[in-house]
């Protein structure tokens, strides 16, 4: 008999990254190797992680499909299963079932210029598909990434965000609220839509990948429309509350769609079709 | 399978009842101290009612029961096995009695639960299931089957379908295969069919749901959600008594290292179903839950599940304690 | 009840209020709650012995209180819930309009807040008759009888908290059961855990419950739940001879409830 659909892989805690006081990332390695030689997810997927004995939460997979071996996830403490998983230490055992939902559609974005925007938490799930373009980096042409969190410590992925600005063919902008700064913060100062304005990137042959708190989402998106972007070529996902991640438990759907099956990725012309419901 | 046609007197069905109920699972309903009816495991043929017009709750916990566990985990150090449920070790059980539109809901729920990928739990209960349905000969002003594509004796569902004659003998129709082991058991118990006439309730149609459907996919925005809800209290019981509602909810049941996953009924109408960890809810108010209540049924999952999530059984509507009648208002529907 | 309607379209015509909260006839002839906000539409309004719902819950109401000032057709239970949620401030006197009835079905000029206490003050408080003769018996059986009887009736419960959404005084927007850091009561519907939610349940509505009988009423299996709530006011009014809802300043004589009391004189 196959495996239940319900039953997570057995997973061990290989990495712990304290990225703020309530923001970690773990790397998680399959305890079973053959459930590792058969696993593959891509870019823009998620899964539910468990802690047993407290629950499963959803996470995007937050490491490149390009990267083999292990799967990553960043997680802010937030309730039960978040803050149990957030007391778990190196070698502990995470449950993890997936992965779920559709992809960012890369394979199409080839030779076009991509365009990151993320605030707050809301970069590790761009964080896969970035690196993910990134090891690929020869089928894209300029890639930018515009990041913004409230304040300096808030940012996550630093050490990241240092070879990013690093590297010669990626364009780094990061951004925090003002007040957020330090005396030697060297980055922009000031809220995502403004940066970006500011920045004003270029539209042509480029898609936009814009991931965020609503209320950025809701500013940033007049400010893509006047730099020229089409509704298409826009793209964000969606954090409907979740429990199976498989279309049965009833509970993410936006409408007719399941955020879990068809989402969590969606073009800004999809959503457009979209009742309010998320 | 062709379906063949056979007499049951009333005697033979108390026999056939009795063979079955001594040899294997039988869930069938009774009146219970309170008036209320409720299905039982092995009730005494004297008990079983065959008079009744619905349940208080449906059957369909014998397929999705109100918990079911997924699986149990033993955590050691850093060490955790999970030991998987023994799907196996799910029993036969025959349901007696149920009547259409309950075992039509069979067919909604597998659409459900076994669109995409299958959800074994579901589907190894549903393969172990015998149905053996009762045609209504009573009905009342909350059922409304005919609205919804069946009758009172439609078939959709059961192995056998039993129907009551006018001198208390029943027609049989035997279905499926499923039926016909039943039949085989014992044979002699199954006569050629008469002429006589079954007793079948005639059930008003109140809407046709086919045009329903086809105003919801515009109403989404429609001020009738609002004005038709206010009364709506936001508990879950239409879900929970509702034959086709699958909705459930994942928790972890911890005993020191020890411990389980399970599932348990959920309902839309609960405002905490959607609520965001961050404190945002996509439905915030009763009317956006009302609401997904009906497009679910009768919009999303025509289009998405490719059936129709209601069987007009009218149990939300008569066990709503603030009269939410849900023909009334798709009645209404129909016509904005 | 012509006087009723006349009023009600009344005080929606002059916007003395924006929606009187009612009962109409439903298709099946059961009453339910209705909202008139249109004066045409005040004729619906009915008032029998069909009408049986605390319409009290409705106050507290997010989409409800959305219409406006609300006026309100009250019986005893109704009055003496709106008497409680003033005084837990979850309502303001001035805001509310109360169409009082009066227990053999009359409409009362109920001017202000003082008029009703008066009403209130000197009607019958204790448990309603209709559920005295059950209390009773309850009180006869012994503590293992009694737990045996909830056990049985509670193995029912399917956990949709009807009995909760429909009382005036579980307004909680985030209820004990649903609180899971700690995981007071398990989600799941099994016996054990229906029994601990209704042990919470009668803890938090203790010297609170206005005895309308609703929650009783309003569980799908059947479940007298009400005869716990009922049973506690019973008990209150013993030890400290006092009712629940008599006055806009009233505090509650258990003030303080702890989730995981297991409190065995319930049961
Ligand atoms: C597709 C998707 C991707 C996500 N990716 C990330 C990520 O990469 N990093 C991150 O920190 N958070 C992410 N989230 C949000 C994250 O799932 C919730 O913050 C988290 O589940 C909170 O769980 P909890 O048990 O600690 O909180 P509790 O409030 O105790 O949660 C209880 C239950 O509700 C569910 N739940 C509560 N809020 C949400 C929510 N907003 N979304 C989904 N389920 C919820 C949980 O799964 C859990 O079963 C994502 C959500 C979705 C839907
Ligand atoms: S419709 Fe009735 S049963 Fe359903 S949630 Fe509303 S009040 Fe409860
Ligand atoms: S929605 Fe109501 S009438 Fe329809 S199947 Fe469910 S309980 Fe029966
Ligand atoms: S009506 Fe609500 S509870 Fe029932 S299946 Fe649909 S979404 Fe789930
Ligand atoms: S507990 Fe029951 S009887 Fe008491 S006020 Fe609430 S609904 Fe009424
Ligand atoms: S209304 Fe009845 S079934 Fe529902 S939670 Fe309350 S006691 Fe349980
Ligand atoms: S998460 Fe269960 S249906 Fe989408």
């Amino acid at each position: 008999m196959s495996d239940s659909i319900y039953k997570p892989y057995l997973m061990e805690i290989e990495q712990i990254v304290e990225e703020t006081p309530d923001v970690r990332t773990y790397r998680l390695k399959f305890k079973n190797a053959e459930e590792a030689e058969k696993f593959s997810f891509k870019a823009g997927q998620f899964g539910e992680y468990s802690v047993l004995g407290e629950g499963e939460s959803t996470f995007c997979v937050a490491s490149s499909p390009t990267r083999q071996g292990y799967i990553e996830c960043t997680f802010r403490k937030a309730g039960r299963v978040t803050n149990a998983l957030a007391n778990l230490e190196l070698g502990d055992t995470v449950g993890f079932r997936g992965p779920y939902g559709n992809t960012f559609p890369i394979e199409e974005w080839e030779g076009k210029n991509l365009l990151y925007i993320a605030g707050g938490i809301a970069l590790p799930p761009m964080r896969c598909v970035i690196w993910n373009t990134i090891d690929l980096r020869n089928k894209y042409k300029d890639i930018t990434i515009v990041y913004g969190a409230r304040s300096v410590s808030d940012l996550v992925y630093k050490h990241e965000l240092k070879e990013w600005e690093d590297r010669p063919d990626i364009k780094l902008i990061t951004t925090v609220d003002p007040g957020g700064q330090t005396p030697d913060w060297k980055g922009e100062i000031g809220f995502v839509p403004m940066v970006l304005e500011k920045a004003a990137p270029s539209s042509e042959n480029t898609v936009a990948i814009l991931c965020g708190p609503p209320v950025m989402i809701k500013f940033t998106m007049p400010v893509l429309k006047k730099l020229g972007f089409k509704d298409k070529d826009i793209y964000t996902t969606l954090e409907n509350r979740m429990k199976c991640g498989f279309g049965k438990c009833g509970r993410c759907n936006v409408g007719k769609v399941f955020v879990c099956k068809d989402g969590p990725v969606f073009s800004y012309e999809q959503i457009l079709t979209l009742p309010e419901e998320y | 399978m062709e379906t063949t046609r056979k007499l049951i007197r009333k005697q033979s069905l108390e026999k056939l009842y009795n063979i079955l109920s001594t040899t294997r699972k039988v869930y069938a309903p009774v009146i219970a101290s309170d008036k209320q009816v409720e299905y039982k495991y092995n009730p005494a043929f004297t008990d079983v009612t065959f008079d009744h017009i619905r349940s208080t709750l449906s059957v369909k916990n014998v397929v999705f029961p109100k918990v079911e566990n997924l699986f149990y985990y033993t955590n050691k150090q850093t060490e955790s096995t999970i030991t998987d449920i023994d799907l196996n070790k799910i029993q036969d059980v025959v349901l007696w009695g149920a009547h259409p539109c309950d075992n039509a809901a069979f067919d909604t729920l597998r659409s459900i639960f076994c669109w995409d990928i299958t959800d074994e739990f579901f589907a190894k209960r549903l393969e172990k299931l015998v149905v053996i349905g009762f045609s209504c000969h009573l009905s009342d002003e909350y059922c409304f089957c005919t609205s919804v594509g069946l009758t009172p004796n439609s078939t959709k569902g059961s192995d056998i379908l039993l129907s009551r004659l006018k001198n208390g003998d029943y027609h049989a129709e035997i279905l499926t295969e499923k039926g016909n082991a039943i039949v085989s058991i014992s044979p002699e118990l199954f006569e050629s069919v008469t002429n006589e006439e079954a007793e079948i309730t005639s059930v008003k149609q109140k809407f046709n749901h086919e045009q329903v459907t086809a105003k919801l996919a515009t109403a989404f925005e429609n001020p009738f959600w609002v004005a038709n809800s206010l009364r709506c209290i936001g508990c879950g019981a239409c879900a929970y008594v509702c034959p086709t509602c699958a909705c459930f909810d994942i928790q972890d049941e911890a005993s020191g290292k020890e411990g389980k996953r399970y599932r348990s009924w959920d309902s839309c109408g609960f405002g905490l179903f959607t609520l965001h960890t961050s404190g945002h809810n996509p439905r915030n108010v009763q009317s956006q839950r009302w609401r997904q209540r009906i497009m679910h049924k009768f919009s999303y999952m025509p289009e998405r599940n490719n059936s129709l999530g209601c069987v007009g059984c009218g149990r939300c509507s008569s066990g709503c304690p603030v009269d939410m009648n849900i023909a009334e208002q798709l009645e209404a529907l129909q016509n904005i | 009840m012509t006087s009723l309607i006349i009023r009600a379209k009344e005080l929606l015509e002059n916007k003395t209020v924006q929606v009187v909260i009612g009962y109409e006839a439903g298709p099946t002839g059961v009453a339910r709650p209705a909202f008139i906000t249109d004066p045409a539409k005040a004729e619906s309004l009915i008032y029998d012995e069909r009408c049986v719902q605390n319409l009290a819950v409705y106050l507290t109401k997010r989409e409800v209180k959305n219409i406006g000032k609300m006026a309100i057709v009250a019986t005893l239970p109704v009055m003496r819930s709106i008497m409680m949620l003033i005084s837990e401030q979850q309502l303001f006197a001035d805001n509310i309009v109360v169409l009082g009835i009066s227990a053999d079905g009359k409409l009362l000029d109920i001017a202000d807040n003082k008029v009703m206490q008066g009403y209130i003050e000197k009607s019958d408080l204790s448990n309603p008759e209709k559920y005295k003769g059950l209390l009773t018996e309850f009180n006869k059986l012994s503590p293992e009888e009694k737990f045996l009887y909830w056990q049985k009736e509670l193995s029912k419960c399917i956990k949709c908290y009807a009995c909760r959404q429909a009382c005036p005084m579980c307004y909680c927007t985030r209820c004990t059961v649903e609180v899971n850091q700690p995981q007071w009561i398990p989600v799941k519907a099994n016996t054990h855990g229906n029994m601990e939610w209704h042990i919470l349940r009668a803890m938090h509505l203790a010297g609170r419950c206005i005895s309308c009988g609703e929650c009783g009423r309003a569980c799908p299996v059947g479940i007298p739940c009400h005869l716990l709530t009922m049973h506690l006011t019973d008990q209150v009014y013993n030890y400290f001879k006092v009712y629940a809802g008599t006055s806009e300043k009233m505090s509650s004589v258990l003030s303080t409830y702890e989730p995981n009391d297991k409190e065995s004189f319930i049961i």
